[in-house]
């Protein structure tokens, strides 16, 4: 390999769905320099979502949760080396160290890091039936624990919680525990959350919510219930923590990449850090939304979504390409959207979670299907679905176009949502 | 092992081999293949693996369930009464031992 072209590496650090895609998009777009991709799991490259859906339900087994198969990153010349940690980037060197010794040159470096579990800090954490769900380390194990019948404790109701609740609760006792007064608090409206909590305690799981945890009770070292604020205790052999997640932004905090935001690293909308050269995508990235604030997606679409854009201005690809990649068309902003399935809960967000003046609900909750349609100043802001996806798709172009749709007309079932949303672009 | 041919609008094509129990969506995107998105991972909510079913390839495919129904009306690429599916809901092995599809020229 001559000198010009290991002058253009890209480095990708994490090799989880925004480094994968990442790898990926700039071979499709071009780029012919060599490509490294670093992760420090042991496993080749996965897909998180199914881990506390079909993955715990044992309908998929580990290698049907692969992004790509290894012919992929050997077909492409994307140099994929798993089980392997960055440990500094030296941004004026334009190299990064690996853990174990040795360095690696870089023209660009892509930092996809991703986001970590928010421990939970109440005295009793650290007993042996404490587990996490977010690697697939965390998700064979407690696969594992739950091939007996359980007692288990989800901390969190959000939605990695209530996913895993819902599976769990065919063959086990299942107790949420919500310190917020209601479920998914910070990103549906209690129209939606009701619906939620109605349909987990059918299905028997007790969702307890505006309560925290106090601590985490053991015998010899076990988990054996959890004490909540109120001084009650669940009798637990399994407790899950999904209490939410940090960004990853360790690495670049160290090298000076993040300045004042807590959040996550800040990018342009082109993923580009302050340090020449470096990239940040996905769950570790605050980017630029649609209405230009930075935000910090933890989602499968906003992970491709930056990936593809980090790509593009990497690869010199002008404008943004589509199309044939599945880009989002240019002239319409890519909408955030996010997806959850409980059950027979299919929830589909499309949109911000902001703040919001008026919400109507068209469908029937009762019959287990509608959508909340939430605008702020008059114009439509976010909706929500639950077994909706139609609704959902018009929602996403309406959205994208900023195509106007009146409160009155979202509520009413007959006014047909799809044409709306082509016929008014 | 069941075979998947995918053709795309440039007449080029695909061939992939698909374990049994892989969807049509999940052996295009972990082999590469162009046009096929899969940004739901297979839940039948994003519509981004919308295919063409060759003719002669139809027999034999299960029914399209009421979610896949309404999906395939929001796919980007017009809708075929008779061959549009969403590859995320034919598996290898079940739906079928050999398949041929036309990939649309966009999914979104
Ligand atoms: C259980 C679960 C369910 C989910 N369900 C959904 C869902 O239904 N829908 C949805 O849209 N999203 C869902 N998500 C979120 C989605 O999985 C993430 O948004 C997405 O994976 C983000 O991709 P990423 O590449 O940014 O981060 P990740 O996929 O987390 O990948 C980051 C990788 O970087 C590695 N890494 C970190 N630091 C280093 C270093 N220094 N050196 C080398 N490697 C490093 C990590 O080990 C990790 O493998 C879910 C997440 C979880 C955990
Ligand atoms: S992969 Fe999303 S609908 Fe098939």
């Amino acid at each position: 390999m001559g000198t010009a072209t290991q002058g253009s590496r890209v480095v990708v650090v994490g090799a989880g769905q925004a480094g994968v895609e990442t790898a990926a998009c700039l071979r499709d777009y071009g780029y012919v320099g060599p490509i490294t991709l670093l992760g420090e799991e042991p496993t080749a490259p996965y897909q998180r979502p199914p881990l506390s859906k079909d993955f715990l339900s044992r309908r998929v087994d580990a290698d049907g949760l692969e992004l790509r198969s290894a012919d992929f990153y050997a077909d492409r010349g994307i140099e994929l080396a798993t089980g392997r940690r960055v440990d500094a980037i030296l941004p004026a060197e334009r190299r990064v160290l690996l853990d174990g010794g040795g360095g690696l040159g870089y023209r660009h470096l892509v930092l996809a890091t991703g986001a970590r579990n928010r421990p939970l800090t109440v005295p009793g954490a650290d007993l042996d039936g404490v587990c996490y769900l977010r690697t697939l380390a965390e998700a064979v194990a407690l696969r594992e624990w739950l091939t007996r019948p359980r007692e288990l404790v989800v901390v969190g109701g959000g939605f990695i919680g209530l996913e895993l609740a819902a599976v769990a609760a065919a063959g086990h006792r299942v107790t949420v525990v919500e310190a917020a007064p209601r479920c998914m608090a910070r990103v549906v409206t209690p129209v939606v959350s009701d619906h939620a909590e109605a349909a987990h305690r059918r299905r028997g799981v007790e969702v307890l919510t505006g309560t925290g945890v106090r601590r985490i009770l053991g015998t010899a070292g076990r988990v054996r219930g959890v004490e909540l604020a109120g001084g009650r205790t669940v009798p637990a052999d399994v407790v899950v923590v999904g209490i939410g997640a940090v960004a990853a932004t360790g690495l670049a905090a160290e090298a000076g990449l993040v300045e004042g935001c807590a959040k996550g690293i800040i990018t342009d909308e082109h993923g580009r850090t302050s340090a020449p050269g470096v990239f940040a995508v996905g769950d570790c990235a605050a980017q630029p939304g649609p209405g230009g604030a930075l935000i910090r997606l933890e989602s499968v679409p906003g992970a491709i979504g930056q990936a593809k854009r980090a790509a593009a201005a990497i690869a010199g690809v002008r404008g943004t390409p589509y199309g044939e990649h599945g880009m989002e068309d240019e002239r319409a902003p890519a909408v955030p959207w996010f997806w959850s399935h409980q059950g027979e809960l299919r929830l589909q967000i499309a949109g911000l979670p902001e703040a919001y003046d008026r919400a109507v609900v068209r469908g029937d909750p009762a019959a287990g299907r509608f959508s909340v349609f939430r605008f702020s100043a008059g114009e439509l802001a976010a909706v929500e679905s639950v077994n909706r996806p139609v609704d959902h798709m018009a929602a996403r172009k309406l959205l994208a176009r900023s195509i106007p749709i009146t409160p009155e007309e979202a509520a009413e079932l007959t006014f047909d949502l799809k044409s709306a949303a082509t016929a008014r672009a | 092992m069941p075979k998947i041919i995918y053709n795309h609008a440039d007449g080029t094509h695909d061939v992939v081999d698909a374990p049994a129990g892989t969807s049509v969506m999940r052996a295009a995107v972990t082999g590469g293949v162009a046009g096929i998105v899969g940004e739901c991972g297979g839940q039948a909510m994003c519509a981004t693996c919308h295919v063409y079913v060759r003719p002669e390839r139809l027999a034999g495919l299960p029914a399209v369930s009421e979610d896949e129904d309404e999906m395939l009306d929001c796919a980007a690429a017009g809708r075929d009464s008779e061959r549009s599916r969403l590859g995320c809901q034919l598996f290898a092995g079940e739906a079928f031992d050999e398949i041929e599809v036309d990939v649309p020229e966009s999914q979104s």
